[in-house]
């Protein structure tokens, strides 16, 4: 348990993605199986046991400490599973009794009856130190929080075991908890686990921004066109009668969409992009469908109010055929005939646009104004389904962005390396003689950039809260974002999508900044 | 004894323990600024402390200074002095007061773990004890000082690339902080900050050795990488640390003990080493003097005093203002 819990105190204060991959990489090549095994199964939410109510844990405490200054101490600290770690009381002949190894803590929790846990933990507890009991704790309540999805764990072991991360991907769903064969491939004593599949992630095809200087090269007649959908990237997989949704990265999100997931009844795994529906087969705004991301559970209202559905665009398995080195144009037959035969409910086909050269093609981009459009996507078509982001094959061809020029209102700090500078700006508009904010930008700035509006937040800071500097109006941000949506989170009642800054207007004078009234008429309804 | 705008004053004396404006007379705990303040015409405290403050304030460490050493006595109006070990930071002292036959002890800040770079706190039997809690809640308990250290030079090996800035109050933990990792084996150069220089000039100067150290300042970026560079803590997140390269941020405080703190702080690396009582050490001390009545200066004075008062001592708390955290 302490290894792990080293692990999770370190995951805890990086900041950074490739920080973590190092600290995991550590850590698998430093502890013995079957530790880091089952280290790798809690990161990875791959652990199924009876987990600990917030309640019993109270409980618990409360036999042990003064309840007055649990109460003042919980006030300080914040976080129940910190403040029992922290203020449990050590008892003096703890160095007589070792504490439980992370698969001895594994193994009696799988076996216990759920009557025995909160036995169990107090024995624990009592033999652990804090750290430890920090991850305990977390681990029995059944979320570790440290920042570390299953891509991100994927990716760690991959580059430990220098192996490709695509090829693990293949064998993830085969293995099981503590993965003894998987650390046996990595470390070059086997051959790589067969592919269990199942109804594991396939690694995805991405796409490459289409570039002025690539159009030239390229024949149009090469291409098939469909629309870019503003949703979320899905992967469906429903095999040998197991189903699940997972996400760009690999993470299952399956527990999230039990209303795609109830019509699932066949046997394929689907490429496609997840939209929220408004009325008949109408796509809602992105704001809706963030309703519904990152949640473990949803409600039936929010089933009801916001309806997930799935627009398809291309198929890698039919039942246990690989489709995947077929031609994009022979997969998008297949898909059809598919659709055709298995008519699933909530689900829809991504119509092809059909064109004849650039020109028009750069039309239909530039007049498709509808929010659920992102823009175009272009595939070759006579390329196969590869993992990964070949050059080539796939471009994303997204429409103009639209642009406001605003007025940056205040500035704060950002972290790992830029923690010493001011880089994430808020910036509002004019709304009589008054600015509002209507957005947040951390990016679209050069490195240069961002020293001299670093140096000029510092120079023309009013009034300082914690980490934010509120500054003078005189600095004129031109700000590009792809979309505007009412929003009742803002003072301004608008909410922008993937602002950025664009130009930084040092020539301009604040007062000629735009108005709110600009930015609502922007509004797609 | 009673508290004024200025301080905390002893009045069969006539003098202020750790005034916060100028006064008359002032007998000071130890060096950190916000215990010893500039202006104060007549200055008493240990000779380490009174170097501190030649050091640091300069002109303004007072118009006469008398050193007192640990153990003597000194009558002053009616009240007979002394000044005991506190174990907070080189030269710090409790205040032993007599008068009319009671004993009353000022803690000033403390510490009951061993430091190498002072003379270890001694607990002295009184009637009333007046105690600083800048860590008084339970949630506080200070781990190991070595293990804390081990940490660090771990990370050094994880990341041999990177430089690694130790955020650290100038006074008291950076010396410390040095004496750790030379006793953990640590034995490559550690860089320094230029506000960390002089005091660590002072220390070695009252015999006490830190290895070799290198001003940052002047250092080139190429040598820093996977260094040992230490700074104040303003200073780690802020311009100075630019000439890092893709550091490691780590702070050595006791409020690292709690992960939102020391996240806050975008913090990469907690150090949980403090030169403040712990929990356990606080109430301990209390166990140890003994006394029957106990007040809290300064710090989450709030559970100490329930805690005084659930063992039968008559406990307040006196809301000193003016005390921050420096050196915690």
């Amino acid at each position: 348990m302490n290894r792990f819990a080293t692990l999770i105190d370190a995951l805890v204060f990086m900041p950074s993605r490739n920080g973590k991959i190092r600290l995991l990489a550590d850590f698998f090549s430093t502890t013995p199986d079957p530790d880091r095994g089952w280290a790798l199964a809690a990161l990875t939410e791959a652990l199924t046991f009876n987990e600990a109510k917030p309640a019993a844990i109270r409980q618990l405490v409360a036999a042990r400490v003064d309840p007055e200054l649990f109460a003042l101490s919980y006030d300080y600290v914040g976080d129940l599973a910190e403040t029992v770690a922290l203020i449990w009381p050590e008892r003096h002949d703890r160095a007589n009794s070792l504490p439980p190894s992370l698969p001895e803590v594994v193994d009696t929790l799988r076996a216990a009856k759920r009557a025995q846990v909160m036995d169990l933990v107090e024995g624990w507890l009592d033999t652990l130190d804090s750290s430890g009991r920090f991850a305990l704790l977390k681990l029995i309540t059944g979320s570790l929080r440290v920042g570390v999805s299953a891509r991100l764990a994927k990716t760690a072991l991959a580059e430990w075991g220098k192996v490709d991360v695509g090829e693990l991907e293949e064998c993830w769903h085969g293995l099981t908890p503590p993965y003894l064969d998987l650390f046996a491939w990595l470390e070059g004593r086997s051959e790589r686990p067969a592919a269990g599949h199942g109804a594991g992630f396939r690694p995805l095809m991405l796409s490459h921004p289409l570039e002025e200087e690539d159009r030239a090269g390229l024949n149009p007649a090469d291409y098939s066109a469909e629309w870019k959908w503003d949703g979320i990237r899905v992967q469906l997989v429903a095999k040998g009668g197991e189903r699940r949704v997972y996400s760009r990265t690999g993470d299952d999100v399956s527990g999230a969409f039990p209303d795609i997931v109830d019509h699932m009844s066949f046997d394929a795994v689907l490429d496609g992009e997840l939209l929220v529906a408004r009325g008949e087969g109408e796509v809602a705004s992105f704001n809706d469908l963030q309703q519904r991301l990152n949640r473990k559970a949803v409600t039936a209202k929010m089933l009801q109010e916001f309806p997930a559905w799935v627009r398809l665009y291309d198929i890698l398995f039919d039942g246990d055929e690989d489709l995947r080195g077929l031609t994009f144009l022979e997969r998008r037959a297949r898909l059809e005939r598919w659709y055709g035969a298995v008519q699933p409910r909530r689900m829809d086909l991504s119509p092809l646009v059909p064109f004849a050269g650039w020109a028009e093609l750069e039309a239909l981009r530039e007049n498709a104004r509808e929010n659920s459009i992102e823009g175009l996507m272009l595939k070759r078509r006579d390329s196969a389904y590869t993992a990964g982001r070949p050059k080539g094959p796939w471009f994303k061809w997204k429409r103009g962005a639209l642009t406001l020029d605003t007025v940056l209102m205040y500035a704060q700090r950002g972290h790992g390396k830029r923690s010493s500078y001011y880089s994430d700006f808020t910036f509002g508009v004019w709304r009589g003689d008054e600015l509002v904010p209507v957005g947040k930008a951390y990016f679209g700035f050069t490195d240069a950039e961002l020293v001299e509006l670093d140096r000029w937040v510092r120079n023309r800071t009013v009034r300082k809260y914690g980490p934010v500097r509120e500054v003078e109006p005189g600095l004129v941000l031109e700000v590009a974002f792809d979309s505007v949506h009412p929003s009742n989170r803002h003072k301004s009642g608008l909410a922008m999508r993937f602002p950025r800054v664009h130009r930084i207007r040092w020539d301009k004078p604040a007062g000629e900044a735009d108005r709110l009234e600009t930015l609502q008429r922007m509004v797609v309804a | 004894m009673k508290v004024c705008p200025e301080g905390l004053y002893v009045e069969p004396g006539g003098f202020y323990v750790d005034p916060v404006r100028p006064v008359e007379r002032a007998v000071i705990t130890h060096g950190h600024s916000d215990h010893a303040r500039p202006g104060h015409a007549n200055v008493l405290a240990t000779s380490g402390t009174l170097a501190i403050m030649r050091q640091r304030l300069g002109e303004g460490a007072g118009g006469a200074q008398q050193a007192l050493e640990y153990g003597e006595a000194i009558r002053i109006g009616d009240v007979t002095v002394r000044l005991a070990p506190a174990g907070h930071v080189l030269g710090s002292a409790q205040v032993v007061l007599e008068y009319n036959g009671s004993r009353v002890v000022v803690s000033g800040d403390y510490k009951r773990t061993f430091d190498r770079t002072c003379a270890p706190f001694e607990p002295v039997p009184c009637d009333v004890f007046i105690t600083e809690a800048t860590f008084g809640l339970p949630v506080f308990r200070h781990p190991p000082d070595l293990g804390e250290v081990r940490k660090l030079i771990h990370s050094l090996e994880i990341f041999p690339e990177r430089s690694h800035v130790v955020g650290v109050y100038a006074l008291g933990k950076c010396q410390r902080l040095i004496t750790l990792l030379r006793a953990a084996g640590y034995d490559r150069p550690i860089y320094l900050h230029g506000a960390l220089e002089p005091i660590c000039k002072l220390y070695e100067g009252f015999g006490i050795a830190l290895g070799e150290l290198r001003p940052a300042t002047v250092a080139v970026k190429e040598e820093l990488k996977g260094a040992l560079v230490m700074a104040p803590p303003g200073a780690v997140a802020d311009r100075w640390a630019r000439r890092l390269t893709d550091p490691v941020v780590a702070m050595a405080s006791g409020w690292m003990r709690v992960r939102q703190r020391a996240r806050q702080r975008g913090v990469e690396l907690p150090l949980v080493i403090s030169d403040h009582a712990d929990w356990d050490e606080l109430t301990q001390t209390l166990e140890d003097v003994g006394a029957p009545e106990v007040w809290v200066t300064h710090g989450r004075e709030e559970a100490l005093v329930h805690h005084a008062t659930q063992r039968g001592i008559r406990a307040r708390a006196l809301a000193l203002v003016g005390f921050e955290e420096e050196g915690a």
